[in-house]
């Protein structure tokens, strides 16, 4: 048994000495390398580049502008959620004419060192017409503005909707009405290796590509299409990677442009991407304003909502299409039976790093506005927080309950859950009842204690499908070969755990295939939380059919029943006779004799995503004088139908937490009216270092199997995120007792906790101590 | 264009010697601007140290001169002649064990990219020899200067912990 352990990862042995293989440790003899030239501007017409001066740097071998490149050069196209109405936004590798971000790549060198091709790169005099620019969403709405795209005749480029019931009416007749604006910063993924390409030609005429770990055969297709070439003259490889998180190894500019050149030049080409480019390069996230009306009656019964919605996505639309406004908008009502709801979300374009997704997309920004919402009814009703949400959930029975609102393709439709339990436990944990005394105590003691709260569901594993081949070669060794990506969270681990599982062997027998389209055809890659729930049911299905065949040798050898049959390790044995045994290898000998294939393909289809569900509390004390805000506990409970590894789960959770922590607190991705990004390193821009991040505590309960797999699992990726901004946001206000306009933008800062302990004690709404 | 440019870019090259994990290597024909990091990974193949945010922040370069932490992207190769440098690929006993500390890493869920991990066990290594019964709180601050972006350092801090419980117990 291994399914339900909390095993050691298999990863782990060779990461910890220093024999990882990321991609800038691929290294090949006569390899040149890559700096990319980038706008300075935010927004410019580009008159004219002089390259002439990068030429005589020593070492230059060429410099790469948007006039290099085909004529008929295609942009990169989106992956997901591609709404037509999007195409005019898409982007082109170099820019030809107008640059629209500061950071969009204009030039790329490629020279004999970093070194040189940076020396280079200084030289590259481009001259530059300056255009007006425009960043801030409610700016780039009014009729005067700037326009990125003239022809769309706007800045707000689609627009999506979802209606359930007369929203109009239910607000209309609802006894209690509230309306409030909620705002969610610019901020980004930042894995902390930055991306990176090694481009390798042979003689053969193929191109290896190294670095895009995420999803090889998507881009490979793409690549195969931008460079027109037969797609089999592309071979990617997965390398290990410094984690993902939704922005790393989609197609970006780069991804045409390194393996352009190498074909071109007919030379290995490396190209690292550095931390002050990355953060203007790499896909920012997050980036919305609400503006929204709940109706609800006095025992806080919610009667109706309509939210206007609108999200910065930069300059261009990305290979994640129209992904984050549709998750914000499909995932917003949450865990609640809404009787009607109106939703309107706008694709605003700025002139700004275009937006991608960031772990939890769209659920982390509208899990902040709804569980803010939630508790600023309550505070107006005066009334339990969480007994507002208990009336107002979604009831197990109602299971499988179609929400009303569409993403990724597919209806929301809850699989299963039981909320209210859910809640219960988390209350009894957090000793919720006991709180009001602990707040007056600490009020007593003169500094500010608040707890909130923030319930929220995930959706995970998303399809179309997946496939394995799972299978025992003639030297007895076990393989397992999964089109999902390692992009650090153990997939290797997950995947022989399941195969291991059914084999009755130990989960490092089993050698883990993944990320190399010459070996593995096909797969859709990770992303969306959906590796267990996709690739590893595929394994687990294609593993049990070959414990089946294993077990139809096993009977012909020893003339025996499935029932006086035991795997282990070693190999097949009958129950009893500890003669009669074979090992591996002799079993795959035999296989061979009496005709048995011990090679087996599974593919799974996914019917449906599954939405596993979960809770944050937080428990913070507050610096009256300083606005500092101190986590003194942090609890996520959520339900993932079935932990495969209990550590890797928590591991997720916990790592998830702190991103959602930077985001809520720490992080932004600030911009001056011009198009500047004013956060442009590791000193602005400040991600959650260990002494910020809280001990948190875990409860991981498998109380609603997803009706959608044989295993019941669902994802874990993004949950530890999802709730963090709403939690803090809310437990701040709680201790305050402020109003709901308050805290309703994220980050929160220690200035603006001030600005409101000394706004309440003026009005002396808050007591002085 | 000035002169100090044009030197520069005449690219003079230079040699010298690095003492790293015990071992004496001559790194032969490098330019003097080169990062110390730069000459780890691409001269001497020593890959196991990682550039996160090349301005001395992120400490994925951290590597241990005379067993005191630097940076291995604030300092050029040149500069790090005459001392004993140790890098991820030094703290093993040998091709078979894990240290203590990686060991307690492996048993903890510590990492999970494994792309900071490198400069989190130097830099951790150091802390222990520091701090040989350091509390978590005391953790916390030592591994401040290292961002991870996967864990959320707490099975990292547990792994510090266990770590220098093990090594407690066997001295």
């Amino acid at each position: 048994m291994s399914i339900g352990e909390a095993i050691k990862r298999i990863e782990d042995p060779r990461l910890l000495v220093g024999k990882g293989q990321y991609v800038a440790d691929v290294r090949v003899p006569g390899m040149l390398e890559a700096c990319v030239v980038r706008s300075l501007y935010a927004h410019a017409k580009i008159l004219g580049i002089d390259s002439s001066a990068a030429y005589a740097i020593k070492g230059v071998v060429a410099v790469v502008t948007a006039s290099d490149l085909p004529a008929d050069l295609q942009p990169i196209p989106m992956r997901l959620t591609a709404a037509p109405e999007l195409v005019h936004a898409l982007q082109m590798p170099l820019a030809n004419t107008i640059v629209r971000y500061a950071g969009e790549p204009v030039a790329v060198i490629v020279a004999d060192s970093r070194y040189a091709a940076e020396d280079a790169a200084e030289q590259v005099l481009v001259a530059y017409e300056m255009l007006p620019a425009v960043t801030d969403i409610r700016a780039a709405m009014r009729a005067d503005a700037p326009l990125l795209y003239p022809v769309l005749g706007s800045n707000t480029i689609y627009t999506l909707a979802a209606k359930k019931g007369d929203s109009h009416q239910a607000l209309r007749q609802a006894p209690y009405r509230l309306t409030l604006d909620f705002a969610i910063q610019r901020h980004a993924a930042i894995p902390l290796e930055t991306r990176g390409l090694v481009v390798i030609p042979d003689a053969q005429g193929r191109i290896h590509v190294y670095g895009p770990t995420k999803v090889v055969h998507f881009n490979r297709i793409v690549l195969a299409r931008l460079l027109n070439c037969d797609p089999a003259l592309i071979h990617f490889i997965e390398t290990d990677v410094g984690g993902g998180f939704g922005a790393r190894g989609e197609f970006y500019p780069e991804d045409f442009l390194i393996p352009f050149i190498a074909r071109n030049v007919g030379r290995p080409v490396r190209w690292i991407e550095d931390r002050m480019e990355h953060l203007k390069a790499t896909n920012h996230s997050r980036e919305q304003r609400h503006h929204l009306t709940v109706g609800f009656d006095d025992s806080g019964r919610l009667q109706g909502l309509e939210d206007e919605i609108w999200v910065n996505t930069g300059a261009y639309i990305r290979t994640h299409g129209a992904t984050v406004p549709e998750m914000t908008q499909a995932m917003l009502p949450g865990p609640y039976d809404w009787p009607a709801f109106h939703l309107v979300t706008h694709v605003v374009v700025t002139n700004k790093t275009p937006m991608g997704t960031y772990r939890a997309p769209g659920r982390y920004e509208g899990t902040f506005v709804r569980e803010r919402l939630v508790e600023a009814v309550a505070h107006t009703l005066q009334l339990d927080p969480t007994v507002v949400r208990d009336r107002n959930f979604i009831k197990s029975e109602q299971m499988p309950y179609t929400v009303g609102t569409h993403g990724l393709g597919e209806d929301v439709v809850f699989d299963s859950g039981d909320y209210s339990r859910m809640l219960a436990i988390a209350k009894e944990h957090m000793q919720w009842a006991d709180f009001p005394g602990r707040k007056a105590k600490a009020r007593e003691q003169g500094h500010l204690r608040g707890m909130g709260w923030s319930f929220f569901v995930e959706k995970t594993g998303l399809g179309p499908w997946e496939e394995a081949r799972v299978g025992l070669d003639t030297e007895g060794t076990f393989y397992c070969h999964s089109g999902l990506a390692a992009l650090g969270q153990g997939t290797e681990t997950l995947l022989a755990q399941l195969v291991s599982d059914q084999l009755g062997i130990k989960p490092e027998q089993v050698k883990l295939v993944h990320g190399d389209t010459d070996v593995v055809p096909a797969g859709n890659g990770s992303f969306a939380s959906r590796g267990t729930a996709t690739g590893g049911i595929a394994a687990y299905i294609a593993a049990e059919e070959l414990r089946r065949r294993i077990l139809m040798v096993s009977e012909r050898r020893f003339e025996a029943t499935p029932l006086d049959l035991q795997l282990g390790p070693e190999g097949p044995s009958m129950v009893g006779s500890p003669s009669k045994r074979m090992d591996w290898r002799q079993v795959a000998a035999y296989a061979g004799k009496v005709g048995v294939e011990l090679d087996v393909r599974e593919r799974y289809d996914v019917p449906h995503m599954t939405y596993p569900y979960g809770v944050h509390a937080a428990e913070v004390d507050i610096d009256r004088d300083t606005g500092r805000i101190s986590i003194e506990r942090y609890l996520i409970a959520y339900d993932v139908g079935r932990a495969v590894n209990p550590a890797l789960v928590k591991g997720q959770i916990i790592g998830g937490m702190v991103q959602g922590l930077g985001g809520a607190l720490l992080e932004e991705l600030a911009y001056d009216n011009d198009g500047q990004l004013l956060s442009g390193t590791f000193m602005d821009y400040l991600l959650p270092t260990s002494c910020e991040a809280p001990d948190i505590e875990v409860i991981i309960t498998e109380d609603a199997p997803s009706r959608h797999n044989p295993l019941g699992v669902k994802g874990c990726g993004e949950g530890g995120t999802t709730g963090v901004g709403a939690a803090l946001a809310n437990a701040v206000a709680d201790a305050l007792d402020a109003p709901p306009q308050a805290f309703t933008e994220l980050p929160i800062r220690p200035e603006t906790v001030r600005m409101w302990i000394q706004r309440l004690s003026a009005q002396q709404s808050l007591d002085r101590p | 264009m000035g002169i100090l440019a044009v030197i520069i870019m005449e690219s003079q090259t230079v040699f010298y010697e690095l003492k790293v994990n015990g071992k004496t290597y001559r790194v032969d024909d490098v330019e003097p601007r080169m990062l110390l990091a730069d000459v780890l990974r691409d001269v001497l193949f020593l890959t196991g140290t990682h550039l996160g945010c090349e301005h001395g922040v992120c400490g994925a370069c951290t590597v241990l001169l005379d067993g005191l932490p630097a940076r291995s992207c604030l300092m050029l190769g040149i500069q790090a002649q005459g001392y004993e440098i140790t890098t991820v690929e030094g703290l093993a006993p040998d091709e078979e064990h894990l240290s203590v500390l990686q060991d307690a890493f492996w048993e903890e869920h510590g990492l999970q990219c494994g792309f900071c991990t490198s400069g989190i066990l130097t830099t951790m290594s150091w802390f222990l020899k520091q701090n040989p019964t350091p509390t978590r709180a005391e953790i916390r601050e030592a591994l401040s200067g290292n961002l991870c972006r996967c864990t959320g350092y707490q099975n990292i801090v547990t792994a510090v912990e266990r770590a220098a419980a093990k090594m407690k117990a066997a001295s």
